[in-house]
């Protein structure tokens, strides 16, 4: 398949968009007193049901921090973040696992597979895990969509990290979450397989409807994202909707003169 | 280099403390066995020295026959007129006769006599008149006069007797009342080791003791000057040949000496099981080294790339073993005082009270637990430091390195099964070789136990993954059969959590779980009933994790093999043994009814009048008694037994010669003996046969008949003569048990009459014949379960093994556990997926011992002879159980930890 960057305007899911995650001024504070930093300072955002939000920024500028929170792998320091209409910030562990299997799916930048799993015991583990069948149809579509079929039974060794990032892909897909989060899945990829990462990810928002947020230094990320948000020392400073990679240098170069 | 070793063993604190407890406890148990051991030699030894304090000469009879298990008795009495001729000789002060018995039993207030848990009854004559031979104080009252009788404080304090009460005495025959008039104390001891001392003056002891004229010893003192070796050298001139004659010194050694035979014997069965605990514990150390190593190749290949060498890198994994071995031991050692200090407390509690002494620590001890548990962890650490040597530069650089083969990696297989094949070797040449003697048999048993288990612990990693895909559902059931057996405290736990405001997960109910399923399926829905067991993912997980490294988890496993393993020979040793038991029991006693003694340890026996008086009982219609000795036979010291009464009866045997009724009538010379015994001296029917009594006196006896003993052991000794003949020529005949038929059988009136007819024998008891087997048997249950108590050791060695591989594992994975918490694994599923992974080790271990264990039962079954082989299933299952417990138990803390990582430090940790 070739890299392909371009945009489609007018998707079919982009316009009955619902808000799948609900943020309300989030604040982050690590440590206490002279030593604490504060990684988020109120930030808010919705991120709506069939888009793909990227968000970039600095190194040390907070993308992580909000993605755990927004993730309901954190929890922020004040604030609110619905998940699919649920506060989540005030539940319990066990609670709040049982929302991120239902809910939430992760691709990490070290792809985190298990080694003794073969490529399909570690895509739908997920399912495994919260005891429900794997649909046969949409395991196929996932698995034909990430290129995997000749590769379900190797072990994440016997892969190249693009098929392995892909495994991990397949295996946030499989639930169908509400939302997939996605910090930094190129990180750790050459540049061509990190652009077909992309590509892959673009493809599952607008075949599949999925809602993605991710975060990447990846410029070419501009042409696939239906918004980029820049995030500056815990801040939104600035918020591109449909644009360019040139347009996104700017903004970083931008940021990093503040 | 060795800063950086400390500093990491500091940081690794938990794992290096789990590391070394399982070095700890083998050390602590050999210390502990020594302190024990020594201080009661040492007990024994100040008891003997306090004995023969004031004696200079000790003078007894000379006996032909040595046993070494009776101590009073067995020497035979001489004439009284010897002591005047001892008065006689120039140098002699003063001299005592006196005689004794072992067994002079006391006879309590409820009217039976009081038990001393095997301890001997001991009563004498004592002659306060002269003080450098007495060597009992008076506590209270004052001393023995004709018919009169001093008792322990001990006893006193058991009985609540008090000095001018009048209480029964039982010596053979029936209970004699006296006049107590006084209590006595030995040295500072209320008693000695749990026996009951009862002291007469002399006329009154020989007149109880059947010594009517004679004695059983004389001490003598010297005269001021004159030395023991003097005094012995002109009392061995004057007096008459038969008669032994040693200083109270050399007496007082002999005593000890046979004391601390039997002392280091047990002395070395302790040790052997210290050394299956430490053996265990090298298995643990081994497998944590190993693992911490392949968790710092990063480590040792950037030390490698900075410049250090080879060498330094196995100086750094050796030190750190050195360090753990060190403190280890100090700590193993002084546990061990605490053990040998708990163990005599207990003993004390037993009513087997040692003489006072202060705890005997020799230099032995300390050197002895130091080297043993130092050498055993830089053993253990050999070969996990070779692995760290072979790390390369090159891993430094490259995610995940592996290292390369070893050497001997392609002969792993082979070599292992080698090594099972010699220990088998070993084995069955130490079982099977005759006239290979005791040291080397056991050396070659040990060995062969020794290698077999090596080999199978480096084999198991080939079968590792098979046999973990075979025991995970039995873990997966086992766990809820246990859950559910536990289910009530869960549910407790549940509701104090709520209560305390830190609410837990609500339990598991399985039976509910079940009705669930039972009411969907007749609702016609069919589930798969295996697709209700929650968190299958999270077995099915565990199994593949339990795969990953099959060494780690294998090495795991063996340790607990190896615990497993004995326990399991013990159990079917112990149920072959008892099947065999009831099996001879029911095949050779057909009468209904027995006479035993109470003291069921007693080595005495019960008086032969008993089973006149029960005789006479009416309903009786046939009884006959046993009797046992010591004589010497061919040359050999051997027990005897002698029959009365109609022994056709009660008994039925196998023959080979003759028949039941050729025991019926033995007459003064015949004699039966066992085809065994007969064969190997080639005696047939009229052979003579020659045994000597103790007082050196010659039966000439004809071989009447020839019996098969069965499997289980009989009731005959070798050689069984006529009780007549018995009677005529052992020194206190008595009763080990009589057997009687009655009419009607065992029932409700006839217990009731034989009871009555006992009334006279405080020491004997009517027993149905059931009640006298499961006695017989009763006696092993104590020796199980010390034999179980010293292999826990082991076993919770082998437990702390399996901490400390999954708390490393833990740390290990711990980014993997991350990423299943991310994607939504509760903490629950976490403890669940730790737990099970901990239950499939201890059931690979489980499963591995217990096979082996009844490999090595059957093996040594089958060279006892008189014994069938027997699986004690129920046992069995028991200890597959256990296994599991153990499993559970384990994974509790690690698997709390990894339930508690937090998330987003666990998915950034390297
Ligand atoms: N666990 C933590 N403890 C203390 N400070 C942290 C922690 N995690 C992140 N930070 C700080 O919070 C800020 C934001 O971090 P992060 O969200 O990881 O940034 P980004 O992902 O954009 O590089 C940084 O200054 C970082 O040092
Ligand atoms: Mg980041």
């Amino acid at each position: 398949m070739s890299t392909d960057f371009s945009k489609q305007p007018g998707s079919a899911t982009a316009s009955s968009n619902g808000v799948a995650v609900h943020a309300v001024d989030l604040y982050r504070c690590y440590g206490e007193g002279d030593t604490a930093v504060n990684a988020l300072r109120g930030v808010s955002l919705d991120v709506l049901t069939g888009h793909l939000t990227a968000v970039m920024g600095p190194s040390g500028s907070g993308k992580s921090t909000l993605m755990h929170i927004l993730a309901g792998l954190d929890k922020p320091t004040s604030g609110s973040v619905e998940i699919d209409g649920t506060e989540i910030t005030t539940l319990d562990d066990t609670a709040l696992t049982r929302l991120r299997r239902k809910h939430v799916g992760f691709i990490f930048q070290f792809f985190n597979l298990l080694p003794m799993l073969t490529a399909r015991e570690n895509i739908v583990l997920p399912l495994e895990i919260a005891g429900e069948k794997v649909d046969p149809d949409w395991f196929n579509e996932v698995v034909t969509k990430v290129r995997l079929s000749k590769r379900l039974t190797h072990r994440p060794a016997e892969l190249s990290g693009g098929q392995q990032q892909r495994v991990a892909i397949a295996r946030a897909l499989i639930t169908r979450p509400t939302v997939l989060f996605a910090d930094e899945p190129t990180g750790n990829l050459d540049s061509r397989t990190g652009g077909e990462i992309l590509d892959l990810l673009h493809d599952s928002v607008e075949t599949l409807g999925q809602t993605i947020v991710m975060v990447t230094h990846d410029a070419r990320v501009a042409t696939i994202a239906d918004r980029v948000l820049f995030l500056g020392d815990g801040e939104i400073v600035k918020e591109l909707p449909e644009t360019t990679p040139e347009e996104i240098q700017k903004a970083i170069q931008e940021i990093g003169r503040k | 280099m060795i800063r950086i070793t400390l500093r990491g063993l500091l940081t690794r604190k938990l794992r290096s403390f789990l590391t070394a407890i399982a070095i700890v406890l083998g050390v602590c148990m050999i210390s502990g066995t020594y302190v024990l051991t020594d201080t009661i030699n040492h007990s024994f030894d100040s008891l003997y020295q306090q004995i023969y304090k004031g004696t200079d000469a000790n003078i007894t009879g000379r006996s032909v026959v040595s046993n070494d298990y009776s101590g009073t008795g067995i020497t035979p009495s001489f004439s009284e007129s010897v002591l005047a001729k001892v008065r006689a000789v120039k140098d002699v002060k003063a001299a005592s006769g006196g005689v004794g018995s072992a067994s002079c039993s006391i006879v309590g207030k409820n009217g039976k006599v009081v038990s001393t848990g095997g301890a001997p009854n001991l009563g004498y004559s004592i002659d306060p008149s002269i003080p450098e031979l007495n060597t009992v104080t008076l506590v209270s009252g004052s001393w023995p006069k004709k018919n009169e009788v001093v008792i322990d404080q001990g006893a006193a304090n058991k009985t609540g007797y008090m000095a001018g009460d009048m209480i029964g005495i039982l010596v053979n025959g029936p209970v004699r009342k006296m006049r107590l008039s006084g209590i006595i104390k030995f040295g500072e001891s209320n008693s000695i080791l749990g026996a009951t001392l009862a002291g007469f003056d002399l006329a009154t002891a020989q007149q109880l003791f059947d010594r009517q004229g004679k004695l059983d010893a004389i001490q003598a003192v010297a005269k001021p000057g004159v030395s023991p070796e003097k005094l012995v050298q002109e009392l061995r001139h004057a007096l008459p040949k038969d008669l032994t004659v040693r200083t109270g010194q050399q007496e007082a050694s002999k005593a000890s000496s046979d004391t601390s035979k039997q002392i280091s014997a047990f002395q070395y069965f302790l040790l052997a099981f210290a050394g299956i605990a430490l053996f265990v514990g090298s298995f643990v150390i081994i497998n944590t080294l190993s693992i911490t190593v392949a968790q710092r190749t990063r480590e040792f290949a950037t030390l490698r790339t900075l410049g250090g060498s080879r060498l330094q890198i196995l100086g750094s994994v050796m030190v750190e073993a050195i360090v753990i071995g060190i403190a280890a031991s100090i700590c193993g050692l002084v546990l061990g005082f605490g053990l040998a200090i708990g163990l005599m407390r207990l003993f004390e509690k037993l009513g087997l009270e040692l003489p006072k002494n202060a705890m005997v620590i020799e230099p032995r001890t300390v050197i002895v637990s130091l080297v043993v548990g130092v050498v055993v962890t830089l053993i253990a650490s050999i070969w996990p430091a070779l692995r760290a040597v072979r790390v390369p530069p090159i891993a430094a650089v490259r995610e995940g390195a592996v290292l390369p083969p070893s050497f001997f990696h392609a002969y792993r297989t082979p070599g292992s099964l080698a090594l099972v094949a010699m220990g088998f070797g070993a084995l069955l040449s130490g079982l099977f070789v005759h006239g290979l003697g005791t040291g080397l048999t056991l050396v070659l048993l040990g060995a062969g136990a020794l290698l077999i288990f090596i080999g199978v612990a480096i084999v198991a990693a080939r079968v590792v993954k098979p046999i973990a895909r075979a025991v995970s559902p039995i873990g997966t059931f086992a766990v809820i059969l246990l859950s559910t057996l536990i289910w009530p405290f869960s549910f407790l736990l549940w509701l104090f959590s709520l209560a305390i405001g830190r609410r837990k997960e609500f339990p598991d109910f399985w039976p509910f779980v079940l009705l669930l399923w039972l009411i969907r399926s007749a609702r016609g829905k069919k589930p798969r009933l295996s697709s209700l067991i929650p968190d299958r993912a999270m077995n099915r997980l565990a199994l593949a994790n339990s795969g990953r490294s099959p060494e780690r988890t294998a090495s795991s496993a063996a340790a607990l093999m190896i615990g497993c393993a004995l326990v399991t020979l013990v159990a079917v040793l112990s149920a072959s043994l008892i099947g065999s038991f009831k099996g001879a029991v029911d095949s050779i006693f057909t009468g209904n009814y027995a006479l035993t003694p109470v003291n069921s340890s007693s080595t005495t026996g019960i008086p032969i009048a008993s089973s006149k008086a029960v005789a006479k009982v009416p309903g009786v219609e046939a009884i006959s008694s046993v009797r046992t000795g010591f004589a010497r036979v061919f040359g050999k010291n051997s027990m005897v037994t002698a029959v009365d009464g109609q022994p056709s009866k009660v008994f039925r045997l196998k023959w080979k010669t003759g028949s039941e009724s050729t025991l019926d009538s033995l007459g003064a010379t015949g004699a039966v003996v066992s085809d065994a015994f007969a064969k190997s001296h080639h005696l047939n029917l009229q052979s003579p046969l020659k045994v000597v009594t103790p007082a050196g006196k010659s039966l000439n006896l004809k071989v009447a008949g020839i019996f098969k003993p069965p499997t289980g052991g009989s009731a005959f000794a070798d050689v069984t003569f006529s009780a007549k003949t018995f009677d005529a020529n052992f020194q206190d005949p008595a009763n080990m048990y009589t057997l009687l038929n009655m009419r009607g059988g065992t029932s409700e009136a006839n217990s009731r009459a034989l009871d009555k007819a006992l009334k006279g024998f405080p020491n004997a008891q009517a027993q149905t014949r059931k009640e006298f087997a499961d006695a017989q048997i009763a006696s092993l249950n104590p020796i199980l379960m010390v034999l179980y108590v010293l292999l826990a050791f082991s076993v919770l060695i082998s437990f702390v093994g399996i901490v400390v591989m999954l708390v490393l594992t833990v740390y290990e994975r711990t980014r993997e556990l991350g990423m299943l918490r991310a994607i939504g694994i509760t903490q629950r599923q976490t403890r669940r997926m730790i737990r099970h992974e901990s239950v499939i080790t201890a059931l690979i271990g489980g499963a591995m011992g217990i096979a082996l264990g009844i490999v090595f039962g059957a093996l040594l079954v089958s060279r006892i002879p008189f014994v069938s082989f027997t699986l004690p299933v129920g046992e069995l299952f028991l200890f597959a159980i256990l296994a599991v417990i153990i499993g559970i138990a384990a994974a509790v803390l690690p698997a709390r930890r990894a339930a508690r990582l937090n998330v987003l430090e666990a998915l950034q940790y390297e």
